[in-house]
């Protein structure tokens, strides 16, 4: 019977498969990418894409842990709750809005879309640090102390790591989420993948739009992957556990 | 201050794009629900199929929404429903399935075995046990899970008015493409303070509707 199911389930994703490519064919993606010239274009405007993503992604990814850590400190751990109350806020904003409002404040270009994605995305990437360090339960905190460690070493041996999980969680969302409104930014002019999208909903143009579309889902679902295999190398051995991430 | 001229002079504009982006919310959640919540309660009865689904969910979730749309358009438009309100909510409802199912088998799977061994020594049908046991102590993270929903629709919706969904994403829209900085303001003020609103009333909403025994050492999962 298991046998059987199997055969049946890799028959059914072979015609899967063939419907799939005939449907692209049908639409006429593979004729577009046959072109030599579209296909450098779509290359290029995945690099803008990129570069945008990286780009906003490592400011915000510094931005975000600095704000975690400095409001987990004992200095401004009183703080930390209303910074969480507002990160949490910004966080309902759309991230059309985000992207719109800081056009009509910096006008268009490659720059205004950077820095839209950077404040965006600093939010689950702080947020996450801040629940994820506030979470370290403190009895581990007073055995460090207990050893002897310094302030700074407590924070990079015992906090770090054992917030690295939740951690990555929020740098994950973060990055999707920028993958995501990147695709906007051509709105305000600064090119990526969006360009092929909204360009093919205006032409009706399936082919075009796909071209797009493809890519980037495919970009956001490599993220995705690629940062869960990062966690194998940031997150210490003992430390791992299958919890559920927090969105 | 124009922004607020532009509000007071389109106020019926700004009314009935408020509107039309809360209908299309409110019918997107509402099929989300009743999607949702049965699949969630459906695969607290097995753990391969549990991880399938959400696994699913969550690659929906990742897939950006303007791509989703872009996949869609092509897709409709065999039934000739490529633009407009359909795929829009059709949408919404695929991004919040993860947060509502997720939430729902948590929420369930979260139920003390012992209070359901008890219902079940007191002689109550597996329906009943459930109706009288899980769901009623699951209510307030199925909540949670609708709130993560309804802001994120709320966000989605706006984008939706670039395949000609209408909303309040309409007035961005028509903003950025003439360059009308007190249309994109109005547009964007509007789209957040509705996000915020309902992130704040579905806020409420969750502490009412939790038992009040319970409000001692709950967990949130959002």
């Amino acid at each position: 019977m298991k046998g059987w199911c199997n055969k049946g389930y890799r028959m059914f994703l072979i015609l899967l498969l063939i419907a799939v490519g005939v449907g692209l064919d049908r639409v006429g993606l593979i004729g577009y990418f046959s072109d030599p010239y579209e296909l450098a274009y779509t290359l290029h405007l995945m690099g803008q894409h990129m570069t945008m993503v990286a780009v906003s992604m490592t400011l915000a990814t510094a931005a975000g842990l600095g704000v975690g850590i400095v409001f987990t400190r004992p200095v401004f751990r009183r703080l930390a709750g209303i910074i969480m109350y507002i990160v949490g806020l910004g966080q309902t904003v759309p991230s059309l809005a985000v992207i719109a409002l800081a056009m009509s404040f910096l006008g268009i270009g490659f720059k205004t879309a950077v820095f839209a994605l950077f404040v965006y995305s600093i939010l689950p990437i702080a947020r996450n640090t801040l629940a994820g360090i506030t979470s370290v339960p403190p009895w581990m905190i007073d055995a460090a102390k207990g050893m002897g460690m310094s302030n700074t070493r407590i924070l990079w041996e015992v906090e770090l790591p054992n917030a690295m999980q939740v951690i990555l969680t929020g740098f994950r969302i973060s990055l999707v989420i920028n993958i995501g409104t990147a695709a906007l930014a051509f709105l305000i002019g600064a090119g990526g993948l969006g360009e092929q999208i909204f360009t093919g909903i205006d032409l009706m143009r399936p082919d075009k739009l796909l071209a797009g579309a493809i890519p980037t889902i495919l970009l956001a679902l490599g993220c995705d992957f690629m940062v869960e295999l990062l966690g194998f190398i940031l997150i210490p051995k003992g430390l791992r556990f299958k919890g559920q991430a927090s969105a | 201050m124009n922004v607020l001229r532009f509000m007071i002079d389109n106020a019926d504009k700004c009314w009935l794009l408020t509107w039309e982006h809360i209908w299309i919310v409110s019918v997107a959640i509402f099929l989300a629900i009743l999607i949702g919540v049965p699949t969630g309660i459906a695969i607290t009865r097995s753990e391969r199929a549990a991880q399938n689904v959400i696994n699913a969910a969550n690659v929906l979730m990742t897939t950006p929404s303007i791509a989703l749309f872009g996949i869609m358009l092509p897709i409709l438009s065999i039934v000739n429903l490529g633009l407009g309100k359909v795929p829009a909510v059709i949408a919404l409802v695929l991004y919040c399935q993860l947060p509502i199912i997720r939430n729902t088998y948590t929420a369930i799977r979260n139920v003390p075995p012992e209070l359901v061994e008890a219902a079940r020594g007191l002689g109550m049908s597996p329906w009943r046990v459930l109706r009288e046991i899980e769901i009623p102590l699951a209510i307030p993270v199925i909540i949670a899970g609708l709130r993560t929903a309804a802001v994120m629709s709320i966000g989605i919706a706006a984008i939706a008015a670039y395949i000609g969904a209408g909303g309040l994403g309409v007035f961005i829209q028509q903003g950025i493409a003439r360059t009308y900085q007190e249309m994109i303001i109005t547009g964007a003020v509007l789209v957040s303070v509705l996000a915020i609103g309902v992130d704040g009333g579905m806020a409420l909403l969750e502490r009412l509707v939790t038992p009040r025994g319970l409000k001692i050492g709950q967990a949130g999962v959002s």
